[in-house]
């Protein structure tokens, strides 16, 4: 069985705790996060996590039904590529030095824009699908950011 | 009513119907501790050890059926109840264990007997609580007893900072639980069980794999009916003995490492594996490539997510074993003739004849097998057993007649050495009128040793057999079989003399070296109403067989010592 990469949305009561129980079954069993993003769902008493992973079918059956079993967990949605939005963001500190016209250019091909200036460098942010995302921080390299944050993978279905 | 949070704890173990709890007190319970000196609700045991109390209240659950509940104070109080929570979590027990805590204030600062028991216990528990407020602890409490014994069942942990036990609030016990975040599914579905009866009725080469799940659901009866409807032959896991009495027609013995042969066979050439409320052990299945070759796979449990675990499952039903059988009863009885398989049964019969589960007796020496089925002989259906773990486990599990569910009591997931003293304890707390008898070695009896005293203290009788072969035997067996006999660390010259150490502890010892000193021991043991220990002087090469190596197939077993 191949690996694959896979978004998984969990739907979760918002309680102190909760957060390790998920953190501690992936590591428990020895399974990858790539990414974790989690917010409270405005105006109820459950969070969202997506949670980016990777295994062959198995371990993703068996991450699913893990999760599930958690007490406190809701939902939980194992999305295939067709039926879910993906967005990820970063934010990118370039220095001052470099051709901030064209980087602001770039950024606009990809969704963003300068969210900040300083005196010795700027900030900016993309906000795209994460393979974009990821092609973004390849290219950017050519005006030698100082430092890159990356949000993790959010996910909703369509 | 205005309660402390200790009072709320006493009053939701009355409103729980709890009778016995087990427990050690400690700086961080003592407010819970003083509001059980008061209580006239249920008798607290004070056991000499943390695990031993969490063992005996599993012991008292498995035996019972009952949640186990046990109460230990925090830091080292807590770490020491840690195997016990763990060996319970293994074989899903359900039960409830209550732990101190720093005060809320303290928590963090690596305050005096502070550890994160939570974080510990996060994952060897079903689920767990850490208590932040005395008014959310009758709703946590009524969670953590739903919790435990609904579903899959398994133990819940609720950690409470001392500062919750003596803080007032209001007393409201939640009449029923209505959680939306968990609904474990009952019903199976209709759908897949005609399916799965439809399958049965087409098979040549059908076989029962009845697990621990037959015994926590209570299906006994129903898997029973269904042997009986189908007359398909069945094998049962460590934890499902007792579930297909040992002289029923249809049962082929335990499967798996030290399966039987013919249990072993039907697994692996079978053509329908009917799953009952098994799980695909490592211990059951072998070599995973070559098990189960040529079946299709019916796996019938309450936890979806041991459906697909190990094993790929053509028919898979997620339910309540009871409310599946009672479903799928009146289907195969339109689907399936019993006289289908009568080839089939013939084969294996064959099989029986030709490998019985065996060994050679001896006049000379006690053979460690005769002893197990001399008990059998004369205690039979009239005694609960519990076990260690190790050569005299498998022995037990092999030899012993088993006649009905909760008879047979003993750590199979974890495999917990120290299990069967304070196991048997809480069995015998829940079963006064039966006789219970603790099969252990001379290795796993010395892990819990100190909980002899609880059982003189409360007057809870039980008989400890140990087979003593001054050897930690399965150690010492894959160490022969496996490295050469290099016995590293697993010869025991180096013994108390367990007639005394027992009647220091109030109890009654025997020493005995034949068969004729053992049924006179086993006679006078039964009739005390103090602990008793028999120290069985047994044959030391003696090998726990049949043996499939790990990670050779089912089919491949070692039979006979020569083979090895």
């Amino acid at each position: 069985m191949r690996d694959e990469r896979r978004v998984i949305s969990v739907v979760t009561l918002n309680e102190h705790g909760v957060l390790s129980r998920i953190s501690g079954l992936f590591a428990g069993r020895g399974y990858n996060i790539e990414s974790l993003t989690v917010a409270p769902i405005p105006g109820t008493e459950y969070s969202h996590l997506s949670i980016e992973t990777e295994g062959n079918e198995r371990v993703l059956e068996q991450i699913v039904k893990q999760l599930h079993k958690l007490i406190p967990v809701l939902k939980v949605t194992d999305h295939d590529k067709e039926t879910v939005v993906e967005k990820e963001m970063a934010l990118v500190k370039i220095p001052m030095s470099e051709a901030i016209a064209d980087v602001e250019a770039l950024c606009r091909a990809y969704n963003g824009s300068i969210v900040n200036t300083g005196d010795d460098v700027f900030i900016v942010m993309v906000a795209d699908e994460p393979k974009r995302v990821k092609n973004f921080i390849h290219v950017i390299q050519k005006y030698h950011p100082k430092e890159v944050v990356l949000s993790g993978v959010v996910a909703i279905e369509r | 009513m205005q309660m402390t949070g200790a009072q709320m704890l006493i009053e939701a173990l009355r409103l729980e119907g709890v009778t016995h709890v087990f427990g050690y007190p400690g700086g961080a319970v003592l407010n819970i501790y003083d509001e059980i000196y008061k209580q006239t609700h249920f008798k607290h045991y004070l056991t000499r050890h943390e695990q031993a109390a969490v063992v005996a209240a599993d012991g008292y659950a498995r035996s019972s059926g009952e949640v186990g509940v046990a109460i230990v104070t925090s830091g080292p109080g807590f770490t020491n109840a840690v195997t016990g929570i763990a060996t319970a979590y293994a074989d899903s027990t359900p039960m409830v264990i209550i732990s101190g805590q720093v005060p809320t204030g303290l928590i963090g600062t690596d305050a005096f007997q502070e550890i994160d028991a939570v974080g510990i216990s996060r994952p060897c528990t079903k689920h767990n609580y850490l208590v932040r407020n005395a008014a959310e602890l009758p709703r946590i409490i009524k969670e953590a007893f739903y919790i435990a014994k609904s579903g899959r069942p398994g133990p819940v942990h609720i950690d409470i900072p001392k500062d919750v036990t003596a803080e007032e609030a209001a007393f409201v016990y939640p009449g029923e639980i209505k959680m939306k975040t968990y609904n474990p599914t009952y019903k199976g579905n209709l759908k897949q069980i005609k399916k799965a009866a439809e399958a049965i009725g087409k098979a040549k080469k059908p076989v029962f794999y009845i697990g621990g799940g037959a015994v926590l659901s209570d299906a006994g009866e129903l898997v029973l009916e269904m042997l009986k409807a189908t007359g398909i032959p069945a094998v049962e896991t460590l934890m499902a003995l007792g579930t297909v009495p040992h002289d029923n027609p249809l049962r082929l013995g335990m499967v798996g490492m030290h399966g039987s042969y013919a249990a072993n066979m039907a697994m692996s050439e079978a053509d329908l594996m009917i799953a009952l409320g098994a799980r695909f052990d490592d211990r059951v299945t072998g070599k995973l490539s070559e098990f189960a070759k040529h079946a299709r796979i019916i796996h019938v449990d309450i936890d979806p997510s041991s459906i697909g675990k190990i094993v790929d499952i053509d028919y898979p039903i997620v339910g309540d074993l009871k409310n599946v059988l009672e479903e799928m009863i009146p289907e195969v009885k339109q689907t399936v003739n019993p006289e289908r398989y009568e080839t089939w049964r013939n084969t294996l019969k064959r099989y029986n004849e030709i490998h019985p589960l065996g060994y050679t007796d001896s006049d000379a020496v006690i053979k460690p097998q005769w002893v197990v089925e001399e008990v059998g002989r004369m205690l039979g259906d009239k005694a609960v057993v519990s076990t260690d773990v190790g050569q005299h486990q498998m022995w037990a599990a092999q030899f012993y007649p088993f006649s009905y569910q909760r008879q047979w009591i003993t750590s199979g997931g974890l495999g917990t050495m120290g299990f069967g003293l304070p196991a048997a304890l809480g069995a015998k707390v829940a079963n006064p009128e039966k006789t219970v008898i603790n099969f252990t070695g001379d290795g796993s009896i010395l892990m819990n040793i100190h909980d002899l005293m609880t059982a003189t203290e409360y007057r809870i009788p039980f008989v400890n057999v140990i087979l003593n072969n001054n050897y930690l035997g399965m150690v010492r067996q894959w160490q022969t079989m496996f490295y050469q006999n290099r016995l590293a660390e697993s010869v025991i010259d180096m013994q108390p003399d367990f007639v005394k150490l027992v009647e220091a502890f109030g109890g009654v010892g025997y020493r005995v070296t034949t068969k004729q000193e053992f049924r006179e021991a086993l006679e006078d043991a039964i009739k005390q109403d103090r602990i008793a220990m028999i120290d069985v002087v047994v044959n030391r090469d003696e090998h726990v067989l049949p043996m499939v190596p790990t990670g050779g197939a089912l089919y491949n077993m070692i039979l006979t010592d020569k083979e090895k």
